[in-house]
């Protein structure tokens, strides 16, 4: 570089000014930079005059104002208190609490799944392997819109209505109207109870953080010590307040079930056809970060007569963890995403309710999708800072 | 051994033979893999036992179904509809032309076939990694093949070709172009956005990164709904993009973002010293990256690459939000006639669409290892 700026120099003083477009990096440099954004910006503002004159023509509403307006149309499953003379706005909040539901349930079973099979790919018995193997190349290599279809119209919407629906344990069934499980309902008296079970948290975690060392006392005293802080608030507090929280079981009425918590069908494909696919991949980030583990650390914790769980939990699984983390969170974000195909089963999510319904009714395009992007966009952008901040933790671990 | 020598003295030699050491135990035969495999502890019996009972319980039924109880050869419905009937083969037999073809005129249908050979063809002279002339390949594949591609699906009325209008492509064909269109886009468009976040000007660093991270957050669903519903608004009405040019859009700018992330990759992993080396030598920053720096990248990427295009292969399926008749869309719609009806025409329909696209993915999954495996060995040796 610095022959080329000396080079440069040498010229600038014999050359006339406007060669020294030619010969000035910086110049260069700058001048290019200058017409990137010129051209960006204009073709940014160019679109945007465009799009707000199309809008107007075609008689397209170009602001939010339409956010308050009544939406009109029902949706089959809410969170929170909707009716068809609910807002729009009103609408897209649904919809965002329903894809957070489908993406929190999802979450949770991928991962467990997810590490079972990742740990059964690597187990010594070969069917085992070839088992976990199987699953995962077969779920990995099928595309996610083909799995969700297949448990909604082949598996799910076929099954028996509910005078002959499949009848699980705890009183849950199975029918073509969906999954109904045992609602719990919270008594009077829970208050108390659950203020008892957060008393004996903070006094667990307090216990915990005292206890923690060498010097502490041994292995079983400090769990006898932990799950007694953890239980006794609680169960002292039932015996004084009563049991706080009753199952309502679903019963079937002349024509379908009543009471009880019902998950939709398009809810249940969803949640099946999400952890089914994700964890497929998280098995793979999970072999992964164990088999970068090196294998003198499995060896090593062998040779201390630590059994195969322990081996698991105290030496493979916390150093792996800091390569698995990193991967599971693009998994995560992944899923998130993903959980956009619910438009294809028509599961209320936000993408089915604000960039579907909303967007037709209204047909304010732009500021739909952006506003539907922008939610996906901020999500990911929180849960890579979230992991990052977690990595950084786990990274201090590190000698 | 060399120091005796070095000191004058003779070196030790032992007088006679050393006596015989044990022989290496033999290899253990199959059953004893097997029996150390499936039953070393009591946990693994468990194991063994259990799985052993799930594949009884899975397989056979599985087997009657796609097989053993399967209709191949059906006029219609009827036989698949009797109890018992498994699998409804007859049914794709029968749907097979829609679901390769869509709506596209059986008289023209040739032209599909030779698009879709070509394609092929310089696919396959592009993956083998051994192949003669694989530069004339990769410009054939990049410029001529999408306006061969071009010309031969949509039509050129001077050339004798009549035009055939968008909405009557669909199935399997429409799929693979999509594929094809997002791997001939974004594979130049995805190393000029790498290259471009790389850059040392911070505005273009800048609107690269960002293009690249907004796709990659969102999901493609919104990016599809954004390209159906938002291009059209970009320009004046009369000259509304084609309804499978839209999507194609669409997939092609997101796919690009995931490419480049894949050869930002490989251009990390360019040590400083080529470049330094390539400028030492005189040469222009662009004939560096041309020449020196992006060979080596791509090569480092291959199997990132064929990844990414496995995931764009899965991806295609999403076009049918905008009303594109894709493959899974043909399915859907053929698995809804009414001649073919019965409680197993769903179930053999993705059966065989999941077959087709694992055929797929598997092999480029498999080939993407096999690479790998190479450039491993390469950088071994």
């Amino acid at each position: 570089m610095r022959r080329r700026s000396d080079e440069a120099a040498a010229h600038r003083r014999l050359a006339a000014p406007l060669s020294r477009l030619a010969t000035s990096p910086a110049l260069r440099r700058t001048l290019v930079q200058v017409a990137v954004a010129a051209v960006l910006g204009g073709l940014l503002v160019a679109a945007f005059l465009d799009v707000r004159s199309n809008m107007e023509a075609r008689g397209i509403p170009t602001g939010f104002g339409f956010l308050d307006d009544p939406a009109g149309f029902d949706i089959n499953q809410s969170l929170i208190a909707y009716s068809a003379t609910s807002t729009y706005g009103r609408a897209f909040l649904v919809g965002l609490l329903n894809t957070c539901l489908v993406a929190a349930i999802g979450l949770v079973l991928s991962t467990l799944l997810g590490f079972l099979v990742g740990i059964a790919r690597l187990s010594p018995n070969m069917l085992l392997r070839g088992l976990a193997s199987a699953y995962v190349e077969g779920l990995r290599n099928v595309p996610l819109l083909l799995q969700l279809l297949f448990w909604y119209n082949a598996v799910l919407r076929p099954l028996p209505p509910p005078s002959e629906a499949l009848l699980l344990p705890f009183g849950s069934a199975l029918t073509n109207r969906g999954l109904y499980l045992p609602a719990p309902i919270a008594a009077q008296s829970l208050a108390p109870v659950a203020l008892a079970a957060l008393l004996g948290m903070g006094v667990a975690f307090v216990l915990f953080r005292r206890m923690r060392g060498r010097h502490g006392p041994a292995q079983g005293v400090r769990v006898a010590v932990i799950a007694l802080a953890l239980v006794l608030p609680p169960v002292l507090a039932t015996a004084a307040f009563g049991w706080p929280v009753t199952f309502e079981r679903p019963e079937l009425g002349r024509f379908n079930y009543a009471g009880g918590l019902r998950l939709t069908p398009e809810l249940v494909a969803l949640v099946m056809g999400l952890s089914l696919y994700t964890a497929a991949f998280i098995a793979e980030v999970v072999r992964a970060g164990l088999e970068a583990v090196p294998r003198g650390q499995s060896e090593a914790a062998a040779a201390l007569g630590l059994d195969a769980s322990r081996t698991y939990r105290f030496v493979l699984i916390p150093q792996a963890m800091r390569l698995i983390v990193p991967l599971l969170t693009s998994q995560y974000l992944n899923l998130v995403k993903n959980s956009s195909l619910a438009v294809f089963v028509g599961y209320p999510d936000l993408v089915q309710v604000f960039a579907g319904t909303v967007l037709n009714q209204t047909g304010a395009a732009v500021q739909v999708v952006l506003v539907t992007m922008a939610v996906y966009l901020a999500i990911s952008l929180v849960a890579s800072a979230a992991m990052n901040l977690y990595n950084r933790r786990v990274a201090l671990v590190e000698r | 051994m060399a120091g005796g020598v070095a000191g004058g003295e003779p070196p030790f030699l032992r007088a006679g033979h050393a006596a015989e050491g044990r022989a290496p135990p033999p290899p253990p035969g199959l059953a004893a893999t097997l029996r150390k495999n499936l039953l070393g502890s009591w946990g693994s019996c468990l194991i063994t036992l259990t799985g052993l009972a799930l594949i009884g319980l899975a397989l056979p039924p599985l087997l009657r179904f796609l097989v053993l109880d399967a209709v191949f050869i059906a006029p219609d419905g009827a036989a698949c509809r009797a109890p018992g009937a498994g699998a409804c083969w007859a049914f794709i037999a029968a749907k097979l032309p829609y679901l390769v073809y869509g709506a596209y005129p059986l008289g023209e249908r040739w032209r599909v076939d030779t698009t879709l050979v070509l394609g092929g063809v310089l696919i396959v002279w592009l993956l083998w990694l051994d192949a003669p002339w694989r530069r004339a390949a990769t410009i054939l594949f990049f410029v001529a093949f999408p306006l061969a591609a071009f010309v031969l699906l949509y039509g050129a009325p001077p050339l004798g070709l009549v035009r055939v209008e968008t909405n009557l492509w669909g199935g399997i064909f429409v799929s693979l172009l999509v594929a094809l269109v997002g791997i001939v886009v974004s594979l130049p468009l995805g190393i000029l956005l790498a290259l471009g976040r790389r850059s040392r000007l911070p505005v273009l660093s800048l609107a690269c990164t960002s293009f690249i991270e907004i796709l990659r957050g969102v999901p493609m669903i919104t990016v599809l709904f954004m390209a159906n519903t938002m291009l059209p608004l970009f320009v004046p009405e009369t000259l509304a993009p084609d309804r499978l040019l839209r999507p194609l859009i669409g997939v092609a700018l997101f796919a690009s973002a995931y490419m480049a992330e894949v050869v930002r990759g490989g251009l990390q992993a360019i040590p400083a010293g080529q470049i330094e080396a390539a400028q030492a030598l005189g040469l222009h920053m662009l004939t560096i990256q041309r020449r020196i720096v992006l060979p080596q990248a791509l090569r480092h990427v291959v199997p990132g690459i064929v990844n990414t295009f496995i995931g764009l292969f899965k991806d295609t399926t999403l076009v049918a939000v905008v009303g594109i008749f894709d493959f899974l869309r043909t399915i859907e719609s053929a698995r809804l006639d009414p001649a073919w009806a019965g409680p197993t025409i769903s179930a053999t329909g993705y059966a065989f669409a999941a077959l087709f696209y694992f055929t797929f993915c598997f092999g480029m999954s498999r080939y993407s290892l096999f690479v790998e495996g190479r450039l491993a060995f390469g950088r071994r040796s």
